[in-house]
């Protein structure tokens, strides 16, 4: 059948099993939309900036496993999703990004609304397209997909000149996707897992370190086999959240800058570390000289170019880790590590963040609250600053694709639309945000489309009147110079009101409660709940940048 | 030390630029970069002498892998191998010096290929380091122009990268 390339690509869509798209028209991509009206087996989300749709398709990515979609117009539309694409590369997170681009005729000659797209988003994309004949959208699409959640996933962006939008050809639907160029190895080299199941046979103080890539290759089951059978501690990294119970005896909590105390002795004390899908960023290793100093490392990741990147590996194992780690498990008999962890237990009880008591509204008591009356159950979603530590610190995430933040990038302005796409691909769990006074009103805008689409997501704001975090590093490094981080803000329930959201204040600990459990009641819209929090209180423990994991400061 | 690497691409608009801009945002240094097809239309190969010690190479080579349009890398310092450039050099040649330098270049197996009132364009082949050797020879006769090709380089005998 013929079509035009306008259908073409939603006919693609549909044939790659998408079912909702997050995106904003514009002149290059009416074509696309004129199709999209009438078409009921892909829901589109409107937005109301861009950066919110990219934000939107990783938050529906990270908590469903499916790829998320975006579109875009040329020109502005396009450059507004370069930070949604930047955050998405960043946690390698599977999203297909479409762009209307100026005719091809017009390419090239600063024409109204063009930019070079591709050229701008070369270095924040897995890959890019640009798609210059009709005949080859098929093939095209079939890739983008293809490369997007395959290997180790990344957004990828396929800009559609107008013209070609409009072009027809006859519609023949690529059964096979082959790019020879690009083969990602899956099985883990034979030999080195055989190495690397005898260390961890011999070692005495075996550590798991878990990040993202266990959740996209969806190994949490094998780890936890492992992990069980052979009494292995457990920590992870923000990206690694879900992937291993956070609630069981084995898991330490999270590790780096503000790790909770036991993970960090832990890495510093451990004879192996066993890393799976992360990459040793420098929030996380601190000073690499000293990270791990005692231990072997195992270091298995789909991706050969995170092995060696940053801290030697002694075994290093390119693969998926799903299969790696089943080959390796089926190398394993169970073991106990007694005096390893009655040590772990040890620094477990040893150390808890300082409290202070009176009436003062804390931080974190908001989200132990939230934690206890959604009984650890939510979707949770973060904005980025001090609020988002304590989330993560406090909130207990057991299952997979249950938590969405952004961890590489640290985007301020992720969390709100992050929560528009994972209520949209969940609807029926609960989507709790926690988010910041700066940070909320960076995307404050898709309050309306949580509205629209009667999303009832809830929101809590911890609210310090500062850009919390860059206060406390003014407070601990620049000798308390407060340097444009007080915020003067609007009253945030009354702007949430505007929107049409139901919007609640907390100003003292006792109305906690209530105000939590009148949001979880809210089931059609959007509750933003502003809770009134200290500003001074600091993340703890905190390893000061470039330093070592065990020269935390504690309180 | 130097090493010099082929990296075979698929012949796509934009590839280049792909390559480059990776070498920029990974810091990494190129010294001379040389581009062209091969027997294959479908395949270019790019040929890159950089510097790094193996920790970096090892690096540049997995970043190179991870661009989609990239089939193969590899690295001529562990191989045997034929590399080539080709300089053009133009020099001042008034009367008194053109035998002189005429010589030179003979000795170089270089050639003259353009004769002017004042000087000489000539043209040389071989290994960067003869041609490094030659430009400086012809230094104290005052270089107007110069442009090199960048180094390129195959695999000796059957094997192939
Ligand atoms: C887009 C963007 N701009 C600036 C920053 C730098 N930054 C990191 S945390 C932070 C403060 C966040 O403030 P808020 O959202 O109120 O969270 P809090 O730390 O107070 O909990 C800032 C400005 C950032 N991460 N992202
Ligand atoms: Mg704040």
């Amino acid at each position: 059948m013929k079509m035009n390339g306008a259908r073409i690509m939603v006919e693609m869509l549909k044939r790659e099993g998408v079912k909702a798209v997050f995106g904003y028209p514009g002149g290059t991509v009416i074509d696309l939309y004129d199709v999209l009206l009438e078409t009921d087996d892909i829901s589109h989300t409107l937005v109301r900036h861009e950066q919110g749709a990219a934000h939107a398709a990783d938050g529906y990515a990270r908590t469903t496993g499916k790829v998320g979609v975006c579109i875009a117009t040329s020109g502005p539309g396009a450059t507004n999703l370069v930070t949604g694409l930047t955050n998405a590369y960043m946690d390698s997170v599977p999203l297909v990004a479409i762009t209307g681009q100026v005719p091809t005729r017009l390419i090239g000659k600063d024409s109204f609304q063009e930019a070079d797209t591709t050229g701008i988003t070369m270095p924040i994309t897995k890959h890019n397209f640009l798609v210059t004949h009709v005949e080859e959208l098929t093939t095209v699409v079939r890739q983008a997909f293809h490369i997007a959640s395959t290997g180790r996933p990344g957004p990828v962006l396929i800009d559609l000149p107008k013209d070609v939008q409009g072009a027809e050809t006859e519609f023949v639907y690529p059964e096979k996707v082959d790019i020879h160029s690009y083969k990602p190895t899956y099985r883990g080299h034979a030999r080195q897992t055989i190495l690397a199941a005898r260390a961890i046979r011999d070692a005495q103080r075996p550590l798991f370190y878990l990040g993202g890539g266990v959740i996209s290759s969806g190994a949490t089951a094998e780890l936890f086999e492992v992990a069980e059978k052979c009494n292995i501690p457990v920590t992870y990294t923000l990206m690694g959240k879900g992937s291993f119970p956070e609630t069981h005896p084995l898991a330490l909590g999270w590790l780096g800058m503000h790790g909770t105390y036991s993970a960090n002795k832990a890495v510093m004390e451990c004879d192996l570390l066993i890393a799976v899908g992360a990459r040793f960023d420098d929030r996380v290793t601190g000073n690499t000289a000293t990270f791990a100093r005692k231990a072997r490392i195992i270091h298995i990741d789909i991706d050969p170019a995170e092995i060696g990147k940053n801290v030697k590996a002694d075994y290093p194992i390119v693969g998926d880790a799903k299969k790696v780690i089943h080959e390796i498990n089926k190398k394993l008999e169970p073991s106990k590590k007694d005096e390893w962890l009655a040590t772990i237990k040890k620094w477990k009880n040893e150390y808890s963040p300082p409290r202070r008591n009176g009436e003062i509204l804390l931080p974190s008591r908001v989200v132990e609250e939230v934690y206890r009356l959604t009984r650890g159950k939510a979707v949770v979603v973060t904005d980025v600053g001090q609020h988002q530590m304590w989330a993560a610190q406090i909130y207990k995430v057991d299952h997979p694709r249950s938590w969405a933040s952004s961890g590489g990038l640290g985007t301020m302005g992720y969390g709100l639309p992050a929560a528009v796409g994972a209520q949209t691909g969940n609807p029926s769990s609960t989507v709790v945000l926690f988010s910041g006074d700066g940070s909320i009103l960076m995307k404050v805008q898709e309050l309306v489309t949580a509205v629209n689409y009667r999303l009832p997501i809830k929101i809590f704001v911890l609210n310090n009147c500062y850009l919390g975090m860059v206060r406390q590093w003014q407070e601990c490094f620049y000798d308390g110079r407060y340097s444009c981080t007080h915020l003067e803000n609007p009253d945030l329930a009354g702007v949430a009101r505007a929107f049409g959201a139901e919007a609640l204040t907390v100003e003292k600990a006792e109305e906690l409660e209530g105000a939590v459990k009148k949001a979880m009641s809210v089931k059609d819209r959007p509750t933003l709940v502003d809770c009134r929090v200290a500003s001074d209180e600091n993340v703890l423990p905190f390893v000061p940048p470039g330093k070592s994991l065990d020269e935390m400061i504690l309180g | 030390m130097q090493h010099v690497i082929s990296v075979l691409v698929e012949n796509r608009p934009r590839v280049l630029a792909r390559v480059a801009s990776l070498f920029a945002r990974r810091g990494y240094n190129i010294e001379s970069l040389a581009v062209g097809p091969t027997h294959n239309p479908s395949v270019s190969r790019i040929t890159l002498a950089v510097r790094g010690d193996e920790d970096i190479l090892e690096q540049i080579t997995k970043q190179l892998y991870k661009l989609i349009d990239v089939i193969k890398v590899g690295d001529f310092t562990e191989i045997n191998f034929v590399d080539r450039e080709l300089a053009l050099i133009k020099v001042s040649a008034p009367a008194a010096n053109r035998s002189e330098i005429i010589q030179i270049t003979e000795v170089f197996r270089a050639r003259v290929v353009d004769v002017g009132e004042r000087n000489l364009m000539i043209e040389v082949t071989g290994p960067p380091a003869k041609i490094d050797a030659l430009q400086q020879l012809l230094k104290k006769y005052g270089i107007l122009e110069l442009t090199r090709t960048g180094r390129i380089a195959l695999a000796r005998g059957a094997q192939a990268l």
